[in-house]
Order: C-alpha cells, then structure tokens, then sequence
C-alpha cells in the first residue's frame, strides 16, 4: 500500500458506493460515499454530515515556552488565549508571506495543539532555537472527525452524553464518546454548526460507530470531499494550494501572498512581539495590500444569456472547480477566481477570487470567463463580501 | 390594524401565488397588503404540526417546478428556502417484484434492463425526446397567454413568436408535441415501451389532479412536467422544501415582508367592493372596508367571481364560463405519524428507497380501474398512491427516530356517492392504509396518528373549491388561454381593477408561483 488509510478506513471503505476517493496529505479519503455528493452536501445545511479529516498534520507543542514559541512562528496573539480556546490563523515566512494556514488549541497551560495543512515540524524547530519547548508530530497517532449541520450539537450531546451549548465558537472540551475520551472543538470547514472530533486513532472505530448510532435519527450522513469542498466555497474558507500557495512551495515571487492580500488581516496581531513576517506585515498594512481577496457571484441572466445563444439551458458547475479562471472589468483582465461551483443552497453560482486593488470592493461589476460549448465568453458577475452564507447557528 | 393610508394593491388569500404577487408588487415599491382567512399564510402549502412533535405537509408535500426567477428575483433561499433532492421513486408490483428509478441514470437504466433490455434503450431516446419537449413548452410557462383571437398587436407579436418557437421545432419533434398534447398518456407510452409497472408509474404522474384515468386523452402532456424539472437540472426546482410545503410559503411570505408588505392572517374577506365597474376595495368578514386601487384576487375563479363579486357586475358569458369550469376534486390525502418506518415486500428492510417516492402504481390495469370506482362516485379501493417519508429527506419533521409519511391518494372524488362523512371519510382511510399494508405488512401496527383528508376538507380547509388543488382541473380546454376563461387569460377581469392570480390562471398547478409572477408583471404593467 504506498498510500496510506486513515484509522477510519474499515468504515469509510464499507460506505463507498463509487470507490470515489482523493489523496489529501498521503491518505486517501472518499471524495464521495454516493454515487452523487450531491445528498452529501445537504446533509451539511440541513441535517449533519460526517467527515474524516484524520489526514490534518497535527502537532503537540509543550513546555514553559510553547506559547513564545508559537507566538514566533504565527500572526494571531497566542499568548492572550485562554485554556479550552481555538485560534484558526496563519504563518509567515520572514517576509510576510503566507506558507500556510491551521488552528491551535490551548489544551492547557503550556500545552496546545497545531493542525496544519503541510508539514510543518521542520519550520517550527527551526523557530524554537533557546526556547524551553518540545514540538511532537502527533498525526498518525491521532484520529479526527469533523460533524458538522444543524444537527450536529443534537446529535454530539447525545453521544457525550453531556450539555454543549455552553461550548462557545472556536473552543474545545474533553468529553467521553462511547467511553473512549475525545477533544472536541466547535471549529470546522463549512462555516455552519459544527464541531470537529480529536481522539486517540487506535479508538477511532468505535467513536465513528458511535456516533453514527446515536446520529441515525438526527440524518446523519457520512460525506466526502467533493460535498465538503461546496461547502468551504460557501463559507468563504481558503484552501492552500487551491486558492493560495505555500510561500514555501512558490517558484515565483509573484505567486506568494500575504495575509492582508487573502483577507486575514484580521489574524494579524500586530500589537505583539516580534514575529516572522512582522516587520514586512506593519509596511504591507500601511500601505494597503495589492490584492483582495473575495467572493464574486455570477450574474444567471447573463449566464442565461450566453448559452441560450447556442441552444442549451445553462450548465452548471455541480462539482466545485479549483482551477485558476480570469476575472475581467472593462475589458482588461483585474485578477482571477481559484476555487467556484454552483451553490446548491443559495442557487447562485459562486468563485472566491483575487481582485486588484480597488476591484475587489464589494458590488463592483466584473465579468468572470466560461467555457461555453468549447467557447470561450465572460459571464457578468458582482463581487460580493465573504461569506456567501453565514447562518446565525456557526456561532449561535 | 387599520391603516389610515390607502393601499395600493390587497391580495385576497396568502397562498403560494398570492404571496408571489405581493413580494412583487412591493418590490416595485406598491403598499401592499394580504388577506389570510386562515391563522397562517400558505393555502395549501402548509406545515402543521397535527400531532404533537410530529409536522404534516397537509396537502401539497413536494416542490415541482417552483419557477427559477422567482426563487432568484425574491432572493428565497435567505429567506429559508431549501430544496432537498427527492431522487428515487420505487413501485412495488403485485407479483413482489418492484420497479426502481434512482438518482443515477446508469443504475435505473440497469434496473430497466431487468424488466425489459428493449425499454432500457428505448428510455434514453425517450428521455431525449421529451427533453426536446419540455424545451419547447417550458417558455410558455412564463409567458402571459396571447389571446389568439385578438387583433391587439401585442397579441398578435406574440402569437406570432410562439408560431416560429414551434415551427422551429422541426417536423418530428412537431408532431411528437401534437401527440403529447392529445393523446392519452397510456397510448403515448405504449409507442414507447413495453413494461407495464414503468408505464404505470409514469402516466399516474399525468392523472395528479384530473378527473382522467392514464387511458384518458389529454393526460400525455403532464408526462412533460418531470422532464421540465430537468431542465431546471442543477438549478434544483423540484424537491422536498426542508420544513416541508409550508416553509416554502413562509420564505416567499418572509421576503414579500422584507419588501414592506403586510399580511394579516385570521382576516377573511367577505367580498370586494365594485363601484362603476371598477374594484375599490374589500369588505372582512367583520365587516371592516379596506379601500386599495387595485384588488387581486389569490383564489380559484369560483371564489374570485361567483362568492367576491356580485353577478350583476359580470358580463353574462363571463359568468357562464366561470360557472362551468370544471374543479372535480378528485383526490386525497393521508398523513401519519409513525413509530417506525415500514419495510415493503418487494424491497425488505429500511433503506435509501424510503428517501425517495414509493408510488403505488403496479399495473396500467392497477391505475386505470382505481379511476372506474371514481367514475362511478366511489372512492378507489385500491387506489393510486405516491408516498414520500418527509422525515427521511427532513429528519426535523418529526421527533428523533420517529417518521412521518405523507400519501397523496387518488382517486377520492369531491362528489362521492351520498357525500362526504366522517365514516367515509375513515373509510376512505381505511383503503389507504389496508392498500399499503398489502404492499408493507406489519406497517398498519407502526401508526401513531392518522389524518385523513377528502377533497371536501380541503375545500372546507382552504377554500379550494370542490377542493382542487390545482384551482382547477389542468385539463387541455383549461389551459393556456383558456384559463380560467376565454378572453380573460391575462389575469385581468371584467371588473376594472380586480385582477387574479392563483393557479386559476395560466400557468397553474403545483408550487409554480408562475401564475402569481405573472399577475404581478401584468398589474405593475398596466400602471397600478
């Protein structure tokens, strides 16, 4: 086997209908269960889906300096969290630049976890020179599972047996599933109710058997990625490599991007210590960023419009697209969408993209390129403020 | 309540349709106003929670064809609108064998193939073909009818279009169309295919609200309807509304509200005012006026004529073509409440077919002698059924681990020999649930609730009249401009300033909101 199976796999594999599966971070996991995401994705608006999302890079950084530590390497303010908060944030390399993006959980004084997208144990050795810390890579020894729908509170009270309203938007509790002790944190990758599952991987089975048991009356349903990537879209969540690329994997100068430029300028804490990229961070701040990145909503008429001009209804993307696509306005070419699908709950078809500087204002008319019957045409569109949905529940 | 301000338009009835024409209108920026009778908005596109814990789709239980422009000029998915796919549909036969359309084309095609390797072929040719149809029909559902013997220009532009639109067909697909738009639905198929049970499932779709059994000419066309929700593919206007019916009703009530309309519900009108033979305004029921420049009607032509109007305000013909518009409820409705989900024969246990349809269709025979005991004033004995289990698609529709199961029934005539009571209602009941126990043993034991509903319920419950749930019958000479008279297509009537806008009026049938659409377009045209 030279690709390796989540400690879900007896589970996932048992449920492919499709043999529908994706390589994410050296595993495989189910694009999707059915023959179609499409049930899959309602699931995660109506009812509550399941995913394995054990492939995460995970690390566990302890000691009297793991918060200095990770103050160094990332742009949110660690030092300021509380026990049981998560923070979602990215790092730098020294000259601002994104190399990637994840969330860190205060699990207790001097004890957090690291979720990242890449491998990153390297990077934060390198950043722990003198300091009293100890950095482990814990991915494989743990199990991870994201619940995420309106019923997902409803059906995790059930399982832990215990109340979790008390549990906040991005924080996290112990709780015991089936007996079996667990994390769980009201975090996940869809912008709606949802919590994600950390757990020991040799118990993995037992909780995913749970948890299915006690989610049967509340609709839940196993899904995959492609369900997951509509989801992300929607919720205006980054993908790296998809709509940015690691400053560490970039050849060019060009394909790099700040913070600021894929709008988290929110996670960037420039009140605290130094911290890589910080110097490049305050100029890049106060001089505006060149790009902004943003949500753009295509106009039906005109989608309408252009196929009806060769015979067909429209045709819409079912599957999210992750493919670089070229914005225009008045004719010349203003930035490029990565990541667009049709949105099946809002019935609008939607691209994050990166705009030049004033283009990316939110109502600005920009026209986005289709492939139409081989042909290539601009569809209208408008950009539009992230998200593109944002339901009270996430952080009711 | 009263407002002191004149309103622009009142809708009378906040179903479907007239909550369409509400947002509209006040999105142009009309002050509009919409009379309920009932405490609650909808018609019947209701939710009720009838037994504690446990939400009915009282009468109307699926989306079909909900117009795309609607959905987007009324932004109704913030307003809560969510339609979840409703992909199989499962037919168990008598023999306990089954037939199967699922979501993915390869597997109904190989489920085909079982029956008959000839039909498996012939089905995606068919399916081409009626796509090719559906492509032809599906303008005229937006369009205001053209009077065709009109000499107003506008009428004769459109007429016009509609001419090349068809001729630009081509022969086949021309004659295709004049087949479909003729034939019965029976024969229509049976050019086509040779398995009954699929023949069966399909033509019982085209009987859904007619007094006409699947050999009836005139029934082949409504076999476009699914394939015109295909056509609206990915655009998905043809489901289950999460929270059922009702919620659809609520998401256009909560965007008409956004707007700056008003509804009022528990405000029935008893009828409108005429002065000179212009409409200024409604009377309630306790005899409050509320004066409007306009006054639309939301309900069947029976109730917008014969009880809101005076006769003598109406032409004569007007009047004798309302008067014989054909309504002829002929179906019902059960809705229970289930401890547990029944396991039917012909596919034992619980599974991804009870997300989908079970409709009770086995034989051509099966349905069309369900139509003879209707012929004759009786309830069918074995009738057509189509069954969905909203709390599968919606687990929200009822408590954890428990179901609810809506079954549309047909036949239940409205004019039922010695009429309606409550023991034939339980009768009428009763062949249901016995009906379906045939097909699921065991599943009789598994009811917690029953709610049984006649045509005359839904007429006493909604006010559609001989309770037809579509304002009467989609029948081919009450259609189009025909609908819901001659010469009044245009969702204007002899009385100036009283338009209508209920499925009464062309388009009609299911939760389209075309009809409201279209009144709206016409009023807002006509300067109000």
């Amino acid at each position: 086997m030279t690709l390796r199976q989540t400690p879900f796999h007896p589970r996932t594999a048992a449920l492919s209908e499709g043999q529908a599966w994706r390589r994410w971070a050296g595993y495989v996991v189910a694009s999707a269960y059915e023959l179609s995401h499409d049930r899959e994705y309602h699931a995660i608006r109506s009812s509550a889906a399941l995913f394995d999302v054990s492939p995460l890079y995970k690390y566990l950084i302890t000691g009297r300096d793991a918060a200095r530590l990770l103050d160094r390497v990332v742009t949110r303010d660690v030092g300021k969290a509380k026990v049981g908060q998560v923070l979602y944030t990215p790092w730098c390399d020294p000259e601002g630049k994104v190399i990637d993006d994840g969330t860190i959980s205060v699990l207790a004084d001097g004890r957090y976890r690291m979720t990242a997208a890449d491998p990153n144990l390297r990077w934060l050795h390198l950043n722990a020179a003198g300091l009293d810390v100890a950095i482990e890579e814990v991915s494989e020894q743990t199990a991870a599972l994201s619940l995420q729908g309106p019923n997902a509170r409803a059906i995790l009270q059930n399982a832990a047996q215990r109340d979790l309203a008390s549990l906040k938007y991005f924080h996290h509790t112990e709780a015991k599933i089936g007996g079996i002790p667990v994390t769980i944190s009201r975090t996940g990758y869809t912008g709606d109710l949802g919590y994600e599952i950390w757990l020991d991987a040799a118990q993995a089975l037992p909780v995913w058997d749970a948890l299915i048991e006690t989610g049967m009356p509340y609709g839940i349903t196993p899904a995959g990625m492609l369900a997951l990537d509509v989801a992300r879209i929607e919720a205006g969540l980054l993908l790296i490599e998809v709509d940015y690329f690691s400053s560490k994997h970039a050849l060019i100068e060009a394909q790099k991007s700040s913070p600021f430029e894929l709008g988290l300028g929110w996670t960037v804490a420039l009140g605290k210590d130094a911290f890589n990229g910080k110097p490049a961070l305050v100029q890049e701040k106060a001089r505006g960023p060149a790009w902004q990145f943003t949500g753009i909503a295509v106009d039906w008429d005109s989608l309408e419009r252009l196929y009806a001009a060769v015979g067909l209804p429209p045709r819409l993307p079912t599957q999210a697209w992750r493919t670089s696509v070229p914005v225009y306005s008045g004719g010349q070419q203003v930035g490029y969408a990565t990541s667009g699908g049709w949105s099946p709950l809002l019935k609008q078809y939607i691209a994050l993209a990166h705009l030049e500087g004033t283009f990316g204002t939110p109502g600005t008319a920009v026209e986005m390129e289709i492939t139409v019957e081989h042909h290539r045409k601009r569809a209208a569109a408008r950009v539009t403020k992230l998200p593109f949905f944002n339901p009270d529940r996430k952080r009711a | 309540m009263a407002s002191p301000r004149t309103y622009d338009a009142i809708i009378i009835g906040g179903g479907h349709n007239g909550l369409v024409t509400a947002a509209y209108l006040a999105r142009a920026g009309k002050k509009v106003v919409v009379l309920e009778k009932r405490p609650r908005v909808g018609g019947a596109a209701v939710t009720e929670e009838v037994f504690p814990g446990f939400k009915f789709t009282m009468f109307s239980y699926v989306v079909s064809l909900l117009r795309p422009e609607i959905i987007r000029d009324l932004d109704l998915p913030r307003h809560g609108l969510h339609v979840l796919p409703l992909e199989s549909t499962v037919t168990p036969m008598e023999n306990g064998d089954y037939f199967a359309a699922w979501g993915d084309h390869d597997e109904t095609r190989r489920e085909l193939y079982r029956h008959s390797p000839r039909d498996a072929e012939a089905y995606d040719e068919y399916g081409r073909l009626m796509h090719f149809m559906a492509q032809a029909v599906k303008p005229i559902l937006s369009m205001v009818p053209p009077d065709p013997t009109s000499f107003d220009p506008r009428d004769l532009l459109a007429l016009l279009r509609l001419g090349k639109h068809f001729r630009g067909l081509g022969a086949e697909r021309l004659h295709a169309l004049m087949k479909l738009m003729t034939m019965s639905s029976a024969d229509f198929l049976d050019e086509w295919f040779e398995t009954d049970v699929l023949k069966a499932t399909k033509s019982a779709s085209g009987i859904i609200g007619t007094f006409l059994g699947p050999r009836s000419p005139g029934t082949a066309y409504v076999l476009l309807h699914h394939y015109m929700g295909e056509l609206d593919g990915v655009f998905r206007a043809w489901g289950f509304a999460k929270g059922g019916t009702g919620a659809v009703s609520e998401s256009i009530a909560s965007a008409a509200r956004g707007f700056g309309a008003e509804i009022r519900c528990d405000a029935p009108v008893a009828r409108v005012l005429v002065k000179g033979g212009r409409a200024t305004g409604v009377a309630l029921e306790n005899g409050d006026e509320i004066a409007a420049k306009v006054v639309v009607s939301g309900l069947d032509p029976r109730r917008s004529f014969l009880d809101l109007i005076e006769e003598k305000d109406l032409p004569g013909d007007f009047v004798a073509d309302i008067k014989r518009f054909k309504f002829r409820g002929s179906s019902g409705k059960v809705n229970l409440a289930l401890d547990a989900l029944p396991s039917f024969t012909c596919m034992p246990g619980i599974g991804r077919q009870h997300r989908g349809a079970f409709s009770i269709s086995p034989s051509l025979e099966y349905v069309e002698r369900a139509y003879d005991d209707a012929k004759y004033g009786e309830f069918s004995r074995r009738p057509y059924m189509d069954i969905v289990f909203p709390s599968m698609i919606d687990p929200g529709m009822a408590p954890p681990g428990k179901h609810v199961m809506s079954i549309f029934v047909q036949y239940a005539p409205y004019n039922l020999n010695g009429g309606w009571t409550d023991a034939k209602r339980e009768a009428f009941g009763d062949a249901v649930v016995n009906t379906v126990e045939g097909f699921a043993p065991g599943f009789k034991s598994r009811i917690l609730h029953r709610q049984v509903i006649t045509p005359l319920d839904i007429e006493r419950i909604t006010g559609l009249s001989e309770g037809n749930i579509f304002q009467g019958e989609l029948a081919l000479h009450q259609l189009f401009f025909m609908r819901p008279a001659a010469g009044w297509a245009k969702f204007r009537t002899p009385v100036r300033a009283y338009y209508q806008c209920g499925a009464g009026t062309h388009p009609g049938g299911g939760i389209m909101g075309a009809s409201g659409r279209l009144a709206a377009l016409a009023i807002l045209g006509d300067g109000a």
